[in-house]
């Protein structure tokens, strides 16, 4: 028997119109790390779908520890040893982490819950992986990091030795980051296989053994992860060299920023936070927005625009005293939200391309008997998918067939149909590939140029570092500093984001 | 990535109104080769005149179910104000217009106060109007004594009994416009779009700064008219005011929207689907009518089909 755990051969999956992957064939060795790169839209899900049972391919087999194998759905992959941690987790809020670690293989004793055993080997399991964690939370409660865990604790539990991990850092702080690290070191010392999807190429040569390129469906390539490097790694993914690196802007123009404040906010405080937040944004700048997860960014920004509940709040728009009652008060005074989750806050997704950019000015584009006007909503739609570059078969495509990096971009496309003067973006490019990434990044730019005033918020230091012409740094609700020009640096806003002090 | 943008099989396959216009075609040869008399033009637009009653309630229905809400108010709200309507008339001795404008102000208050409820309180809809099958058919039953009342002038009668340029039974010609202008509401105007939106994601439209209350209300009120529309059509057939008319009526417009492929979840459905819908359900109890077959056992026919109908639709979208 070869040292393959798993082998993939020639598979092809189709959709509707779409060929997800094509002819794909490689290889995963027992115990390694293997990481799958390619921008979104290459196939990875796809493919991780089909190891782990959820998809059927249209053509191809894979030979599972030797075996030939054909899993109609997630059960039998299971018990091939194979688990997959989605982006989304798959936990029951409203359970705590034993009955969500055991749900559907409850240990019974004469039919009824035996749950002393289940909190043992519960215990056990997550000693194992060196978490410790309170069995009795309710998952909602627990934070993403945490969550994780409980998940990859889960598989763990159903005797899984090989693990997908699906873009696991997508939400984690770094400390976070690196507990999941030494957690796969732990695993992989456990003889734990690991699929290891991600956009960052950092953490694939730090954890990785092995990286596998899939493009536009195809398997590009497979090499020996300390044989290779980034810019050979992103060559694979995009097939060309990205002319600049993505952690810098090139238009990047700080005499742009006006003397003129944009928006003003004297006064804005959160329910159970003690200080009142006080902040600025000038006319064509990028305020950045650092912390670490749970730092109170997101919130802050909901609260400013009254989409959640504050107790005090004086903002001033343009020097205009503005109340900001509520999402739609804000958002039809110019300030625009691209919210954190695309899939979940940004797009109805059941809805097409077209539809979803005019959600926000659908009432600008009626006729005078107040008639949707369709030439002129189809000529906004198609102005907006070139300006964006946004990559659709039609306008009419249902936005859930575009990948992440374009459904970001409709999400963007929405606020540029409107006449916004300040766009906060959360997160704007959590889960997008590389090369959409730097577009989204080359946007943002050219709105601050603008004259709009923009505010970042994002986990990814190197993002905000290389967008923002300053920064805020937040810690547990509080803003802690703001840092300008050579400020602007990893090590300072690490040290504030945890806390430090002036 | 290319996608097939023009005529394809599959993509008709996928279509849940071609599977409900071919369901109606099936059914409509089938009950023409059980009966005799069911594809003479008599028959036919007598189908169309006992579908206008439920298909007018479906038009609303599948506004409050593309929001992913449900009206099962339906009924009362349809007896109290067609027993207003008539009480205006007949006790009151209001004119004939401005009697039925009152009926149709009630439907309008009652999809209000449901609208209200679900989206200031955020009170489940299914909750909010079970609740409010009570109130408008108790006060019904209050101010009749439970009696239904009569003696409306013979002018009342046309909206139920009468024909438009003598040969369009009016009941027809009002089920078609409810649809024309359900139609119009849901395709050419933004608040159509809001709908459909918000039944598909909540959140995403009200960070677009969208009131999503006030769309929220509006379904509601379009159920609570339309279901007073069917109102009047009722006592304008009967010539009286009913207190126990429409109890189960919200079952067969629930049933017409979903046989007409909108999700019950939301978001997803046409207005053209629910007429199919209703049409098909008309025929159904139409042709088991014709051959003869027992009230009782077309209930159970009818559950049975609105099961597979469900399952057919959910089936295919995997």
């Amino acid at each position: 028997m070869s040292d393959n755990i798993i082998e993939i051969k020639n598979i092809t999956k189709e959709f509707p119109g779409v060929r997800a992957l094509d002819n794909v064939s490689f290889n995963i060795k027992k115990g390694e790390v293997h990481a799958l790169v390619g921008e979104n839209g290459a196939g990875k899900s796809t493919l991780m779908k089909i190891l782990s049972g959820v998809y059927k391919p249209t053509e191809g087999e894979y030979i599972v520890k030797g075996n030939k194998v054909y899993f109609s759905n997630t059960k039998e992959a299971q018990e091939n040893g194979i688990s997959i941690i989605y982006q989304e987790f798959s936990l029951v809020p409203y359970l705590n982490t034993i009955d969500n670690i055991f749900l559907g293989r409850e240990i019974t004793n004469n039919k009824f819950l035996n749950r002393r055993t289940m909190r043992k080997k519960a215990e056990e399991t997550l000693e194992k992986i060196n978490v410790s964690l309170d069995l009795d939370t309710p998952i909602n409660e627990l934070t993403v990091a945490e969550q994780q865990f409980v998940e990859i604790a889960k598989a763990l539990s159903v005797d899984a030795d090989i693990l997908i991990l699906d873009e696991p850092t997508a939400s984690l702080t770094e400390g976070e980051i690196d507990h999941l690290f030494s957690l796969i070191k732990t695993l992989k010392d456990n003889d734990v296989t690991m699929i290891y999807i991600s956009h960052h190429l950092d953490e694939i040569f730090e954890i990785s053994d092995r990286v596998t390129c899939l493009r536009d469906g195809k398997c590009i390539d497979t090499v020996n992860t300390d044989e290779t490097n980034e810019s050979e790694i992103v060559k694979m993914m995009v097939g060309e060299e990205l002319k600049d690196s993505f952690n810098k802007i090139e238009n990047k123009n700080t005499s742009d920023i006006s003397e003129e404040i944009i928006l003003n906010v004297k006064k804005l405080k959160r329910p159970g936070i003690k200080d009142n937040l006080k902040f600025n944004l000038y006319k064509g700048e990028i305020l950045g927005i650092a912390g670490l997860v749970g730092a109170g960014r997101t919130e802050t920004i909901r609260s400013l625009l009254g989409i959640d509940e504050y107790e005090e709040k004086e903002v001033y728009l343009e020097e205009k005293k503005v109340s900001l009652k509520n999402a739609s008060d804000s958002l039809n005074k110019g300030l625009g939200l691209i919210p954190e989750n695309r899939k979940t806050q940004g797009l109805v997704t059941d809805l097409t391309v077209k539809e979803n950019i005019s959600l926000t000015n659908i009432m600008e584009l009626r006729n005078k008997y107040g008639f949707i006007n369709s030439k002129k909503e189809k000529e906004q739609t198609k102005r907006l998918v070139n300006d964006l570059s946004i990559k659709t078969p039609s306008i009419d495509q249902h936005v859930k067939n575009l990948s992440g990096g374009n459904q970001q971009k409709v999400v963007l496309a929405k606020w540029l149909a409107t006449n916004t003067k300040v766009l906060i973006f959360d997160e704007p490019t959590r889960g997008i590939d590389v090369k959409a990434k730097s577009e989204i990044h080359k946007l943002i730019q050219s709105l601050a140029n603008e004259g709009k005033g923009i505010i970042v918020i994002s986990s990814e230091l190197p993002e905000v570092m290389s967008l923002s012409d300053r920064v805020l740094v937040m810690h547990k609700g509080k803003i802690k500093t703001s840092l300008e020009g050579k400020d602007i640096n990893s090590k300072k806003i690490m040290y504030y984001a945890t806390g430090g002090e002036n | 990535m290319r996608q097939n943008n023009g005529f394809s099989l599959k993509k008709i396959y996928k279509n849940q109104l071609f599977w409900t216009f071919s369901g109606f075609i099936v059914l409509s040869l089938i009950m023409s080769i059980f009966s005799e008399q069911f594809f003479t033009y008599s028959n036919i637009i007598n189908v169309i005149r006992q579908v206008s009653i439920n298909g007018v309630i479906a038009v609303g229905m599948t506004f409050v179910i593309l929001i992913s809400g449900i009206d099962l108010s339906v009924g009362s709200v349809m007896a109290f104000s067609g027993t207003m309507m008539v009480a205006a008339m007949v006790n009151w001795g209001w004119p004939v217009t401005l009697a039925i404008l009152f009926g149709l102000f009630i439907g309008f208050v009652f999809g209000l106060i449901n609208g209200s409820l679900v989206a200031f309180l955020k009170l489940p809809a299914i909750i909010v109007t079970l609740a409010m099958m009570e109130v408008p058919r108790g006060l019904a039953l209050l101010y009749t004594g439970g009696y239904p009342l009569s003696g409306v002038p013979d002018t009342f009668g046309f909206f139920g009994r009468g024909y438009v340029f003598n040969v369009i039974p009016a009941p027809v010609m009002i089920l078609a416009l409810m649809y024309f202008i359900g139609y119009i509401i849901l395709t050419k105007l933004p608040i159509g779009r809001y709908i459909y939106a918000l039944g598909g994601n909540e959140e995403a439209v009200k960070l677009s700064g969208i009131n999503v209350k006030l769309y929220k209300i509006i379904p509601f009120v379009i159920s609570g008219v339309t279901a007073s529309v069917s109102g009047l059509i009722i006592s304008s057939r009967l010539m009286s005011g009913q207190p126990m008319a429409g109890t189960g009526f919200e079952l067969d417009a629930i049933a017409a929207v979903v046989l007409g492929g909108t999700d019950i979840a939301g978001g997803r459905g046409s207005i053209i689907g629910t007429l199919l819908g209703a049409l098909l359900l008309g025929v159904l109890s139409n042709g088991l009518n014709l051959m003869g077959i027992s009230p009782y056992a077309q209930r159970v026919v009818k559950g049975v089909i609105i099961i597979g109908a469900v399952y057919f639709s959910s089936y295919k979208q995997k």
